[in-house]
């Protein structure tokens, strides 16, 4: 491993112009279970890791019923799991927070980290998705921006990040009325493993909860990029509840999948794969409505 | 090369200072600047749980961590937890239960089953294996592993109600 600089910012401006002075050779640390051994297998060489784990902005947690959940890019998934009115309201982030990595990992990797990595097989990114998450940038000179979730990563490893930008935190708008979130994957062991397919529902129910208001579907590892099934989640709007419309939901998903055979799975695998999670999702987002 | 960085810390309790290199881990300052070789380098990319520590009571990966990350933090480490004539009840019961063969994981084993009993005093056998699943044995299997964190479970909610 090349030798590289450490910087704890104090102060977001700092971090941007820490990041923006090394250009492509320096990068924001948060919990570093992807970075740090990047690094050091030689994969990413740097000049300089600025860690933004002591700025206040990295590290909010907040939630409330009216303005939704503010989410730092630093904060660790077992801070997230352990709150239970985040966990309430939005289940389907903490399914995904809950099995990536074991114990130790948790207690490190953030949210904001793994979409910073942008696996295509990273399992929050799905469940972001279908929250409809608001990614928070600041870059150099104090220059802000906001980012749908779904449009951060650009390809494997590659996101929309600039010179000089890092994700600060993402804004999360607040569940709606009858309304709950899943997420899950396929791996062939019963934890610590990498998606073969993943796949986040987010549904809005009627009041009798027999009818799709709305809903929004998820995938990842079946493209460069995780998914936003949009024609997909658009089926279900106004639909009765009901196996037909789940089916068509999951074959429309399919329909948008194109993922590559590698060591975790076939591409003929991934595609029935996704069928199967997607209603499984979808089922579970509706199961969770109906006993709330 | 940057230059070394100085780091003021605590470890098991006591005030540690020393110098590192920006790219060293907490896992290469324990074993190599401050001769604490008691956690171990598996893996070396976080998928073993051999270098297993806790930071600020949180149970971490020591390959995954920079040391110059540590500055006013608090580390235990498998050095504290044994008292001068006496040691903690879950080595006690990784002995009892011969929950070991090689030793290589057994320390990052035992600070794991620590984090976990600091925060879960009567975890469950599923809890257990789950909390665990970060922590690879190839020698001898969980089961006698799982045994002992159970049985160290016993003795010391039993010592606290004592």
């Amino acid at each position: 491993m090349r030798a590289f600089e450490y910087v704890s910012a104090k102060t977001v401006a700092e971090a941007t112009s820490l990041l923006y002075e090394k250009g492509d050779q320096a990068k924001p640390l948060a919990g570093g279970t992807d970075l740090i051994v990047m690094v050091r297998e030689n994969r990413r060489q740097l000049d300089r890791m600025v860690d933004i784990k002591a700025l206040p902005e990295t590290n909010v947690l907040s939630y409330s019923p009216d303005t939704g959940l503010s989410l730092g890019a630093a904060v660790p998934c077992h801070e997230i799991y352990a709150d239970d009115a985040i966990s309430a309201a939005y289940p389907g982030l903490i399914d995904a927070a809950k099995i990536i990595g074991g114990t130790a990992i948790q207690g490190r990797a953030s949210v904001g980290g793994n979409l910073c990595n942008a696996s295509p097989a990273a399992d929050t990114i799905p469940p972001l998705i279908v929250l409809g998450a608001i990614c928070v940038i600041a870059g150099p000179n104090g220059s802000t921006r906001e980012v749908p979730v779904e449009q951060f990563c650009t390809g494997p490893g590659q996101t929309v990040l600039e010179n000089g930008e890092f994700l600060v935190s993402f804004k999360i708008p607040p569940p709606p009325r009858n309304s709950s979130s899943f997420y899950l994957r396929f791996i062939p062991r019963n934890e610590m493993d990498i998606a073969v397919v993943g796949a986040g529902a987010s549904v809005v129910l009627d009041d009798t909860k027999t009818s799709f208001v709305s809903a929004r579907i998820g995938l990842a590892a079946v493209a460069p990029t995780p998914l936003l099934a949009e024609e997909a989640g658009g089926s279900l709007a106004g639909q009765e509840v009901s196996d037909d419309a789940i089916n068509a939901a999951a074959e429309a998903a399919q329909a948008i999948a194109r993922p590559i055979s590698d060591m975790r799975g076939t591409a003929e695998q991934r595609t029935h794969l996704v069928g199967v999670l997607t209603r499984r999702a979808l089922t579970g987002a509706i199961q969770r409505v109906k006993e709330a | 090369m940057p230059r070394k960085v100085h780091v003021q810390t605590t470890i098991n309790g006591e005030t540690a200072e020393f110098l590192c290199e920006p790219r060293q881990s907490v896992l290469e300052v324990l074993r190599d600047v401050l001769y604490l070789t008691g956690a171990k380098e598996g893996c070396n990319n976080g998928n073993c749980g051999a270098c297993s520590v806790i930071l600020d009571g949180r149970l971490v990966n020591s390959c995954l961590v920079l040391g110059a990350e540590l500055e006013g933090k608090s580390l235990e480490t498998i050095e504290g937890l044994a008292e001068p004539d006496q040691l903690h009840p879950i080595q006690d019961a990784f002995l009892e239960n011969a929950a070991l063969q090689c030793g290589i994981c057994t320390p990052g084993f035992i600070v794991a089953a620590k984090a976990l009993l600091d925060q879960n005093p009567n975890p469950t056998e599923h809890e257990i294996r789950y909390w665990l699943a970060g922590n690879l044995c190839r020698c001898t299997g969980y089961d006698k592993i799982v045994r002992a964190v159970q049985d160290a479970a016993k003795t010391m909610s039993s010592e606290v109600s004592a």
